[in-house]
């Protein structure tokens, strides 16, 4: 029996969606749902986490993060510029800082920051507590991506803009500032976005710098619930919550895209 | 840096002897030329002849290997001198438009005004609607870039260039980029502006403006002028061989 093309291609598409059915009655029928209830979606875990999810760990982990984010956009800016330096240290010393930085493990970073300035500089403390070493350790790890996706978007931006505004008079710096920058990051939004989504979950790091009921954020918020209920439930609400944060964000990048690409 | 002082007498550009290389590749072998105040000087020659180099080393975009150039008697290969004082007095038309994608075209004619000249917003945005109503297209002025024609595009460059009130223009094939039923607008704004005394240095292919409009006319050849003279007669009369050919080809 032959099939023409598009009857082939309608069957197909049946088969999919009846496997996708088989699978979700297999999961559904054969989990034992009353237990996973009991264990991930415990009513009294969750009363009991509310508000502090809210009021303290989240608003922590949107802190921490937003800190981490400034500052890491700021410090990759400036790594940019300075791997596009004419001059030759500078280009070198952004790309060993680049190098370094991206390939160490953030969580290496924290410690080395947390442990390792008291004892290299004694006396000396990084301003600003426990969120002066969070804003620190983020930004640096963070910086390093963000510094090549900035010169990437820096240089994707043509030639004849520049050349365009420099023969209208403008000086290199206004010329960058006004007209290469502003279309440089209408280009690196979408991965500068996933620079910040990635960041979020690396603020959950900030548990190595130790924590106090005011200062804890998601992760380690839910982690300490676990430990004292032995029930996954808090797994499940923080889980929520990161994504609390991350769609909304993701549906603002969108629409923003949207819109200069209108004004493209 | 120095301040440039201008001499309105001395001629709007003068170079002399005026020579270019990228890496061993030499584009302009020893270039004499001069724009007079008021003159339409057109160049042509096939391309990778240099034109399109001598044009951008007049305001620096590219920068001369050895030679002298002058601009309103300022010499501007001077390295003390500021450059970006110069530009502002000389509008440059590029091939490709290069208006700025994220600015709507009143910002595209505003932002040097502001950031260059330190004129008021309302200043800026009454020399940007005179200079869109120049160039015919007053209804645009809140569109973007991208929304609009080649021809459109290239006139509203044409208007940012002539709203930092330049002494001179340069034009860089500011047609070539263009589909063929736009460029007539375009040649149109541009007779219009030599018709006003603008003094303007004209790249082109287009030998119809160029006999039209033109002062004089320039061919340009291996990074060398070949010849130049009046342009009705250089195209109807050309001395050197190389122009012949060039010619009967483009004719």
């Amino acid at each position: 029996m032959a099939l023409s093309p598009r009857r082939r291609a309608r069957l197909s598409r049946g088969i999919q969606y009846a496997v996708l059915l088989v699978l979700v009655v297999l999961v559904v029928g054969l989990a034992d749902l009353g237990q996973l209830q009991e264990d991930f979606l415990d009513v009294e875990i969750i009363k009991m986490m509310f508000p502090d999810v809210i009021v303290t760990a989240l608003k922590n982990t949107v802190l921490y993060t937003a800190c981490g984010f400034t500052f890491g956009l700021v410090l990759g800016m400036v790594l940019a510029l300075m791997r596009l330096s004419p001059v030759g240290p500078y280009r070198w010393l952004a790309t060993g800082f680049i190098e370094f930085f991206r390939g160490l493990p953030a969580l290496v970073v924290f410690i080395a920051l947390n442990t390792g300035v008291p004892i290299a500089f004694p006396g000396y403390e990084i301003p600003g507590g426990l969120l002066g070493v969070a804003t620190l350790a983020l930004g640096l790890v963070g910086g390093a991506y963000m510094a090549e996706t900035i010169r990437a978007g820096i240089q994707a931006v043509p030639k004849g803009q520049i050349e365009a505004a420099r023969s209208l008079g403008m000086p290199q710096t206004r010329a960058m500032r006004s007209i290469v920058i502003p279309q440089a990051f209408r280009i690196i939004l979408p991965p500068l976005t996933n620079e910040l989504i990635l960041l979020t979950k690396d603020s959950s790091l900030v548990y190595l710098l130790g924590y106090t009921l005011a200062s804890v954020e998601l992760a380690s918020f839910g982690r300490e619930i676990l430990n004292q209920e032995k029930n996954f439930t808090p797994l499940v609400v923080i889980s929520l919550c990161y994504l609390l944060i991350t769609v909304p964000l993701s549906i603002a990048v969108r629409r923003l895209e949207a819109r200069s690409e209108r004004a493209r | 840096m120095t301040e440039p002082q201008i001499k309105p007498d001395a001629p709007a550009i003068e170079v002399n002897d005026l020579h270019k290389s990228f890496g061993d590749h030499e584009v302009l072998k020893g270039i004499d030329f001069h724009v007079g105040n008021g003159e339409v000087v057109c160049v042509i020659g096939p391309s990778g002849s240099g034109k399109s180099t001598l044009l951008r080393c007049v305001n620096l975009l590219e920068v001369p290997t050895s030679g002298q150039i002058l601009v309103e008697g300022v010499e501007i290969t001077d390295p003390d001198i500021d450059v970006d004082k110069i530009r502002s007095r000389i509008g440059m038309v590029f091939q490709s438009f290069n208006l700025f994608p994220h600015l709507s075209v009143m910002g595209n004619l505003t932002i040097a005004q502001q950031r260059v000249k330190k004129r008021s917003k309302s200043e800026a945005v009454e020399v940007a609607r005179k200079n869109l109503e120049k160039v015919g297209i007053p209804e645009k002025e809140d569109a973007y870039p991208a929304h609009l024609s080649g021809g459109q595009q290239q006139r509203v460059a044409i208007a940012r260039a002539l709203s930092m009130d330049p002494d001179m223009m340069l034009f860089d094939e500011c047609t070539s980029a263009l589909d063929p039923e736009l460029v007539g607008d375009v040649l149109a704004v541009m007779k219009n502006l030599a018709n006003e005394g603008m003094t303007m240095m004209v790249v082109t292919h287009e030998m119809g403006f160029a006999r039209e409009v033109g002062d004089k006319l320039v061919f340009m050849d291996d990074g060398s002028i070949l010849e130049e003279g009046v342009p009705s007669q250089v195209l109807s009369d050309p001395q050197h061989e190389r122009t012949q050919s060039f010619l009967s080809k483009v004719l």
